[in-house]
Formats: C-alpha cells, structure tokens, sequence
C-alpha cells in the first residue's frame, strides 16, 4: 500500500508469473441494496484481478476495498489465503485500479461502505483462493504426472504423497496456464487455520515509519497546489473578485473563478495559503443566506407536531393510545455532525486532452471515475484513479456528488497543469456534506403491568438520498430509507406501531455519517425505551429483555454485555450505569457505559462494556479495534460533536470548536465477541450507535438528568 | 537562506521566513511522514521532534528552527527499531495511519523524558494528539510496551 499502483487490468492479466484464465463462475447475491444497478453488474470474476504469485513466493493479493482504517486490507487478504494455503508471511497488498471485476456485488460499484467488505467479499475471496490452489495442484500433478488428488497444498508448496514438493513459486507460471476449474469446494470453517485468528494488520509497518502515502502525500512532476475558496453560505456564487493583493504573494501562480468558487493555484500549500488569505470575493449569497440552527430547531419542532409519510405501522397505533393506563411523551434533538476526517480532503489531478488521471483516498471508486470523466468530457474508461490510504473516510469520502474529485477536475480543467486542490481544515468543516440534524417526537404508552402497547414516532431531518443518484433505489413512497432505519425496524414487542417521517428541503448539503440513519435513530430509540422502563418501575436491562423474546442475537448481546459489565453490582459513589442495544449492518451490539457526572456537571465516561455479535470472527483483533473505534467516534460526537448555523454561515472551524473525545477522555473499553458460525456481517459502524444512548441513560441514572438532546455538552 | 539539520543531514532552504516548518518539510524537502491536520497546533499530526522536544511543525515558523536538529518520523529510525515503533507495531495501533507520525513522535518524546510514564502522565503527554479512529486504549498500551522494551534495552 506504500507505493501507488499503477496497473490497468490488462497488464496483470498478461503478467508472466499470474494464475490466471479466464474463471467465470456464478455469484449469488444474497441482497441488494442498489438493485437496478447489480442487474446491470458483470456477475463474474477473475482470480488474476484479486492474485498474483511471484517466482519469488511473493503472494500478491489486489485489494478492492479502499483501507480508511478499518482493517480491509488484511481481512480480505487473510480470506484468500485461508484458501490459497500459502504463507501468511508472504503476502502483500495492492489496491485495485477501477473496474468493473472490483464491484461490489451487492452495490454494482467498486466502493466502500455499508459495513459491507467482508460480508460480500466472504465468499468471493475464498474462491478465489480455492481456485487458485487447485491450479497450483493441477500444475505440480501435471509435471509429476500423478493424479492431483495425491498432492495437497500447504504452506506454500504443493506437496505429493511421496513427499517430494514444489513452491508455489516454482508451479506459478505454469499453474497459470492451467484451466480454471468450474466448480471449487470451500473449506469446512471448522478448517479454518488463518481466519478466526488475531493477525497484525498488513498496513501497520508503513503506518509507523511515514511511508505510508495518503492523498494528501502523492506528488507529481510539475504539480502545483490550489487552495479554493467558497462562498461563506452554501449555494452561495461569486459576484466581484479582485485577485490583485493574492497575485503578489510569491508564489502563487494564477487566481482563477471556477465554477461558483475562486482557486488560488501556487507552487506549494503555503504560497496558495497566503494568496488566498489575500484574495477578495464579494459573494451573491443566494437563497440560504439567512439559515439559523435555531429557526431550524424551531422548524423541525413545529412539524413534528403531526404525523408525517408513513414509514410503519403495526395494528392500531391511533386507537389503542386511548386506552394505555400511562402515557409518555418526549422530543429529542440531534445537530449536523462533520465527518472531520484526520486527513482533511484532496485531489491531485493530471488533466490531458485524452486522459484524466487522478490520485485521491476514495471510498466511492466508480461514481467518481463516472463525474471525473462528466466534467472533463473524456469516456469513463479514459479516467485512470489510483486509491491511496484514507486518512479516515467515515462515509465522507464516498459523496454521491464526488464534490472533491470533481472540484480538482474542475481546476485542473482551467489550470492546464497537474493540480493538487488541497481543503484546509476550515475548509473541510465549513464544506458541508454533514449527517442531518434531526428532531424526533415520540409517544407511547404502557398498560397496567407497565408492558408497552403503543409506540409512535415521528420525525424530521433531511434526506441524505434526496437529489444524489441514488435517490430512486433508495426511496420508496417518498422515504428514505436512511432516514428511518434503526426507528421502522425496533425489535421490541410492541403491538401497535405508527413511524412516520418529513423530509424538509434545505439547503445545507447532507451525507451518510458512520452508521448513518442508526447515529441518530439508535439514539432515540434506546433513550425513549431507557424512559418506558424507568416509568414503568423495571430495571432497564430487564424491561429490554423481556421484549426480545424472538429476537436471540438482539437478547444474546444484550446478556453478555450485561453480565460482563456487572449489571446490578454496586458502584463506586457518584458513579452509574447505563445500557443500549442497537442492531445495524446485519451485527448486534449492546453497550453498557459507566458514567460519573461532577458537580460542575462534568460528564466523565469511566468505562464501557461492549458485546458484538457480527457473525463469524475473521480477525478478531480487527473486530476490536472497530468497535473501539466505532465507540470513540461516536463518544466524541455524543459529548461534544455539533455543526452550527448563523446567517448562513457554519460555526465551527477546526478542532478548538468542533471537539472531539482525546486520549485524556477516553474510557476503558471492554469488547466481548459473541462466538458465531452465522456468515460474517458488519463491523465498521455497528459499534458507533448505542454509545450516545448508553451514556445518556447512564446520565439519568446518576443525576436523574434526561439527555433529550445531543451533544450532551448543550444541556448538562 | 535559512540551516537547520533535519535526520542527521543539513538543509539551507530559501523560503519565507514564517513559513511553517510543516511546509518546508512535506513540500521543499519531500518529507511527507509529517502530516497537517489542523494549522493551528490543535490536533498534533504535525509533531515532530526540535532539539528533542515534540513540536507542532504547523505553528512553527521555519526561522526559528535556524542551526536546530529536527527529527521526523522518517528520522526516528532507520529500520523501524525505535522502540515505540516496535512497540506500535506489536500492539497493532494504527487505524487509518494518518496521525499515527505525530502519536509516535509525542510519544517518542516523552519517553525520553520520562521512562516510566504513569498513564497520567500518557494522558498529559498525548493528549494533545487527536485520533479520529479512536485508537487511544493501544496507544496507550504501546506506549507502556515501549517503556518495557527501553527499560530491557531496547535502544532508545
């Protein structure tokens, strides 16, 4: 991953050294999400686009996923040598170039999201291993001329029942030239060797000695960086510039309007930096020059007064409220959020009259290679991309818009030299594309023995689909599905269900945020049910518990965080507990926090016991990691995390004022895996959505303070 | 013409005397394991060593590094041997990467300082550094791992 791949798949495909042929075998598809585009997908693929073995035993796996940190690099890889049964100390990673072998087969494109990589590609790594092991047999049989079912594979040689053997190294050229076999029998999982162990990850020795290139890092010969400015409020156009002050700084080479935007071009950052400091733009403002978080709070609070687009409705909801013994009302709040990814966005761009070639940390692949070539004008198959390492992507490098890559095509276009457009910090919080805000207005009601038999939920925020190209597949009867899922698909028992949702217009541009509809649903969701048991008079473990009767991976977790955490135990003074479960991506995870709040209204968040369910454990080190992660994330988002608007403009600029949870913050987290042998599912995300719940819940506990709006920094 | 000695080898740059030393670094000398994250000392990606202290290159106006040794992550070893990246390779740390130069050169920093660090002292030392993926609980346990394989020997 340290150097920039530059292969087309033709090239690999010729390669000497390469099993490869052309393998066509049918791939189910379990699901899919984006339909109508898998119908249109080649539903084939090669093991020579994901395998290359060298004469020098190096085992070169082509990763199609792009690495932003959660570990796909090594997971994937470790899924074809399960398989392959080579040496685990020779394999390598390359990212892949785009193509249509590399599509997700569930999405139709080549991209990275939804939790999904190691869930669709389980079955396809696998083979691909498998096929390539019984040509490397097949080879070594020929030469020996024995049947193959007398030679076996293992560590890297091709070994016959008389004992004499061969390197995968040695049979790589020939076992290249073997026929691809049609079918391939995958190993028993009980098999399993590589899979299911704790490997270090592949990437980390370029991650500690600098090497490691991110977008931000590529440089080309010739190259020049534009720093871009951008009207204050979005939608906003340019009406007067005057570049003559920017144009003095040394350095800076030329001050150019593209499109709605200004771009300061430079031979290095801080010359574009300095230039564009100097730069003057008088600004159109345009429709949403007066936006305000508050008069949307207001907004959002009066339209959740009535019911909106139907998204669920189970029995009676309507009626049977008039009959429940207690009642329980509450609105709850969430703001945008930034992705605030370390590395902020970039895009080095190499625009010629028949070529676009293009260095970014991408997590959306095709749809980008599809706007690339749209604003340059050129066939998408003349849009040559490299992926580099992400520094973080947490949804916001996979835009529907491709906004970053089509913003240096878009400079490069005027430029006429390699561009790199690099977005500052500022740039990058002030740049939109947040998870929407959201308010939700929710009312149940419990019969006599305190059991929920009524639960309505109304609520309101922007639709992330809406206006992207996805917004057909994704919409069905005016919801997105984004928008609700965590809130239509609540496992608790409750006969009479009403979930409805508006979709209001505005003019701040939104995106999925890890985990995206469950960041704000789960939030909800597991707060109003911690309220339902606390107004019945149950324990909130229990109460959760009793409504997952037909639910056991919901209850599975759900118990052994509970037991793991001590639920019930004593606590130190001051301190208490509090519990969510949240089901996304096809993985169940409950989180118990341990929460202290001071008298200063401090919230320290001591500990958190987490337990995950996400199918069968791949590496389970990896697994970790992500759920730890997935809990920082969505720490830092609970405590702290807010995008604010005024007169247009976002508040937050950099990290001083959009905060973030750091090492002084940060609790002990426990992650207990639930041993499985369903398929794999999610692990990126899932352990992002009931940390905010978590530890409101265990807010109310310790002080008798509800959170009924994030961050939790707004109200304690 | 401003000197100053990066990695043992010495550099004369003409450059604008409040350049950051950050900029110097990734776009005059090619250094690219330094990283900018905020341009405001907020977030530590940009950390590197000057005359042994950790620094945020991002704030640090080139001038004032005149006839000063800076180290970078590239610097730190030439082999990856230090023993906080051993230690970090170990624990497995790195996520995403992308602030892992500026963990390491913090983390690098207070070792010397500090051999025995208590995590009190970790989370003085490194809070200043910002991990958007989250992987403190490592760090943190990587940085205890560097201690013991300095206190066995490990070169420093």
């Amino acid at each position: 991953m340290s150097e920039i791949v530059n292969l087309s798949r033709r090239n690999f495909l010729r390669a000497g050294s390469i099993v490869c042929g052309g393998l066509v075998l049918a791939y189910y598809l379990p699901q899919r999400i984006f339909p109508a585009l898998a119908e249109a997908n080649d539903m084939t693929y090669y093991p020579a686009a994901f395998l290359r073995i060298g004469a020098d035993e190096t085992i070169t796996t082509i990763v199609n996923k792009s690495e932003m940190g959660q570990g796909v690099t090594t997971s994937l890889p470790m899924l074809i040598a399960e398989e392959l049964e080579c040496d685990w100390s020779k394999v390598r990673v390359e990212a892949a170039p785009v193509d249509a072998v590399y599509n997700n087969p569930v999405a139709g494109l080549q991209m990275t999201g939804g939790s999904m990589s190691v869930k669709t590609e389980w079955d396809r790594m696998r083979k691909v291993g498998a096929a390539a092991r019984m040509m490397l047999i097949g080879a070594a049989a020929k030469l020996w001329k024995v049947k193959a079912s007398s030679c076996r594979a293992e560590n890297g040689k091709v070994i016959h029942s008389s004992g004499k053997a061969l390197t995968y190294g040695q049979l790589a050229e020939k076992a290249a030239l073997m026929p691809v076999p049609e079918k391939v029998v995958l190993k028993d999982p009980s098999k399993f060797k590589i899979a299911g162990k704790p490997l270090l990850r592949l990437d980390t020795p370029a991650k500690v000695n600098g090497k490691g290139l991110f977008g931000f890092d590529v440089t080309i010969p010739g190259m020049l960086t534009a720093l871009v400015a951008r009207s204050p409020v979005f939608g906003g156009k340019v009406k007067s510039f005057d570049a003559s002050k920017a144009k003095e700084v040394p350095g800076v080479r030329e001050v150019v309007q593209v499109e709605s935007r200004i771009a300061v071009v430079a031979d290095n950052f801080w010359a574009a930096k300095r230039g564009r400091d100097a730069l003057e733009v008088v600004w159109d403002e345009g429709e949403w020059a007066s936006l305000s978080t508050q008069a949307l709070r207001e907004q959002f609070a009066a339209t959740a007064q009535s019911p909106g687009m139907i998204a669920r409705k189970d029995g009676d909801p309507e009626k049977a409220l008039a009959s429940v013994s207690k009642q329980v009302n509450a609105d709850y709040e969430v703001p945008f959020l930034a992705h605030a990814t370390m590395e902020p966005l970039n895009c080095l761009v190499d625009l010629r009259s028949e070529s676009c070639e293009i260095w970014t940390g991408t997590q959306f692949q095709t749809v980008d290679r599809g706007n690339a070539a749209r604003v340059a004008g050129l066939d998408p198959e003349k849009v040559r991309s490299h992926t580099t390492l992400l520094g973080g992507g947490f949804g916001r490098r996979a835009n529907p818009h491709s906004d970053f890559v089509v913003l240096g095509v878009e400079v490069a276009k005027v430029v006429k030299k390699p561009v790199k457009v690099i977005w500052t910090r500022d740039d990058d919080m002030k740049g939109g594309y947040y998870r929407p805000m959201w308010h939700s207005r929710l009312t149940a009601g419990l019969d006599s023995d305190g059991n929920p038999t009524v639960w309505h939920h109304t609520l309101v925020g922007q639709s992330i689909m809406a206006g992207s190209p996805f917004e057909q597949m994704m919409t069905k009867g005016g919801i997105d599905a984004t928008s609700v899922e965590g809130a239509v698909d609540i496992p608790y028992a409750i006969p009479n269900v009403l979930v409805s949702l508006h979709s209001p217009r505005i003019g701040v541009p939104v995106q999925w945020w890890r985990s995206v509809g469950h960041s704000h649903t789960a939030f909800v969701v597991e707060s109003f049910i911690d309220e339902l048991a606390h107004a019945a008079g149950k324990d909130p473990y229990q109460f959760r518990r009793a409504m997952l009767a037909n639910h056991p991976r919901h209850r599975g977790v759900l118990d052994l965080a509970a037991q793991k955490a001590g639920w019930g135990t004593a606590l130190p003074a001051g301190r208490a507990r509090g519990i969510a479960m949240h089901a996304s991506f096809s993985s169940f995870v409950c989180e118990v926090a341990e929460v202290s709040a001071g008298p200063s209204g401090r919230v320290r968040v001591h500990k958190v016991v987490s337990a995950v369910d996400c199918g069968r454990t791949i590496n389970p080190s990896i697994i970790e990691a992500q759920v730890e992660s997935g809990i920082v994330y969505g720490l830092s988002a609970a405590l702290y995390g807010a995008i604010t608007l005024k007169d247009g403009r976002v508040e937050q600029s950099n990290f001083n004022d959009y905060k973030v949870l750091r090492m002084d913050g940060m609790p002990v987290v426990e992650v207990h895996i639930v041993q499985s042998k369903e398929d794999p599912s999610g692990i990126g995300e899932p352990g992002t959505p009931p940390i905010a719940p978590a530890v409101a819940n265990a807010i109310f506990s310790a002080t008798g303070q509800r959170i009924r709006r994030l961050p939790i920094s707004a109200t304690v | 013409m401003i000197s100053f000695k990066v990695n043992g080898k010495v550099y004369e740059v003409d450059v604008p005397v409040d350049m950051p030393l950050l900029w110097v670094l990734r776009d005059n000398l090619g250094l690219t394991g330094t990283k900018y994250g905020c341009g405001q000392a907020l977030c530590g990606c940009c950390t590197v060593h000057v005359n042994g202290q950790a620094v945020r290159s991002c704030v640090t106006p080139v001038s004032s590094v005149m006839g000063k040794e800076i180290v970078t992550i590239e610097g730190l070893s030439p082999d990856s041997s230090h023993p906080v990246q051993q230690a970090w390779i170990a624990e497995d740390v790195p996520q995403c990467g992308y602030c892992q130069p500026g963990q390491i050169m913090s983390a690098s920093a207070l070792l010397s300082a500090n051999p025995r660090p208590t995590d009190e002292d970790i989370d003085q030392a490194i809070s200043s550094n910002i991990c958007r993926c989250g992987t403190y609980q490592r760090i943190r346990r990587a940085v205890h791992r560097a201690a013991d394989i300095m206190a066995a020997g490990g070169k420093k």
